[in-house]
C-alpha cells in the first residue's frame, strides 16, 4: 500500500507541542529547586529596615495589570497571572517558564499599618513595603484579681 | 513545521546556582519557540536592565550573560531568603540554519528576548500553485 503524504499537512508533533503549551491550566512552576517548588511561586525574600518589612519576590514578564497585591490584617496576598504567548504559528522546542495564574498569602508575625503599604515593580521585580502598624500582635493580658 | 534548527542545552542544571566564595551565578529559565522566520529565546532574568546584557555566537555555541546588580547591601538582614541575586548565563549550541548577524535582543520587565531569524534557505519554502 502506497502511503500518500500530503505535503500541506502540518506536523503531528508540532501540532501536539503546540496544543500542550495552550492547556497550561495551574501555573507550570518554574526550573525551581525542590525547596522553591515547596514554597511556590513567587519567591519571596523578605528582611526588616528601620521599622519597616519588606518582601522582594522575582516576577519576570509581569506588569501592573497582571499582579493583584492584597492586605488583609495581617495577611499579604500576591495574586497574578503570566500570559504565554498565544500564537497559532508557533512551535515549543523547550518551556521552563512558569505561566499560568498563581497565588501566594503569607501571613506576617505583626500588625501591618494598610495605609501605609507600598508596592512597586521595575524589572521584573516586586518590591512591598509593609509598615508596622506599632500594635503589638499579642498582647499581654492582665489578669486581676477578682 | 519541521524543526528546521538544533539547540540543545548544555549540561547546565537549572536548579543550582554555581557559586564562588563572592557571588552566584544562575541558569535563568528558558522557553524556546520556533516560527516560520526565526528562532525566538525568552529568558528570565528579574533584575536585569539593557546594559547589561552580553550576547556572543561563536561557530555555533550561543552564549547569554546578563549581569544583574545585587539590589540588597551585605548589610541586610534577610528573616527570609527563598533566592539569591546575581548574574545569569546560559550556553546553547544552534544550529547552522541560523542567521547569526541578523540577531536581535531585547530586554523588558525582567525578560530577555532574542530574536535568532532563520538563514533564508533554511526556511519552508512556499510553493506557488497557479491555477489553470
Amino acid at each position: 500500500m502506497m502511503l500518500l503524504r500530503n505535503p500541506y499537512a502540518v506536523s503531528p508533533f508540532g501540532q501536539v507541542q503546540r496544543e500542550l503549551g495552550r492547556m497550561l491550566e495551574e501555573f507550570a512552576g518554574c526550573a525551581c529547586s525542590p525547596a522553591a517548588r515547596a514554597h511556590g511561586f513567587p519567591a519571596f525574600n523578605a528582611w526588616e529596615d528601620d521599622g519597616r518589612f519588606l518582601i522582594e519576590a522575582e516576577v519576570p514578564g509581569l506588569t501592573l495589570e497582571d499582579l493583584d497585591i492584597q492586605i488583609e490584617g495581617n495577611k499579604l496576598s500576591v495574586r497574578g497571572q503570566r500570559k504565554l504567548a498565544d500564537d497559532e504559528n508557533v512551535v515549543y522546542h523547550r518551556r521552563e517558564r512558569g505561566a499560568g495564574e498563581f497565588t501566594r498569602d503569607v501571613r506576617l508575625p505583626f500588625e501591618v499599618d494598610p495605609e501605609g503599604v507600598e508596592a512597586t515593580l521595575k524589572d521584573g521585580v516586586l518590591t512591598i513595603v509593609l509598615p508596622k502598624s506599632g500594635r503589638e500582635k499579642t498582647r499581654k493580658i492582665v489578669v486581676k484579681a477578682a | 513545521m519541521s524543526k528546521t534548527a538544533t539547540l540543545e542545552r548544555q549540561a547546565n542544571n537549572v536548579d543550582q546556582p554555581e557559586c564562588s566564595p563572592s557571588a552566584c551565578t544562575y541558569t535563568p529559565a528558558v522557553d524556546i519557540l520556533e516560527t516560520d522566520d526565526e528562532l525566538l529565546l525568552l529568558v528570565d532574568v528579574p533584575g536585569a536592565s539593557p546594559e547589561a546584557i552580553d550576547i556572543e555566537y561563536d561557530r555555533g555555541r550561543l552564549t547569554i550573560a546578563v549581569g544583574v546588580a545585587e539590589r540588597q547591601g551585605p548589610q541586610t538582614q534577610y528573616t527570609h531568603r527563598e533566592y539569591g541575586v546575581g548574574e545569569f548565563r546560559r550556553t546553547f549550541q544552534v544550529g547552522k540554519e541560523i542567521d547569526a548577524s541578523r540577531m536581535e535582543a531585547e530586554v523588558r520587565d525582567g525578560v530577555l528576548t532574542l530574536h535568532l531569524p532563520k538563514a533564508e534557505a533554511a526556511k519552508a519554502r512556499k510553493v506557488a500553485v497557479k491555477v489553470v
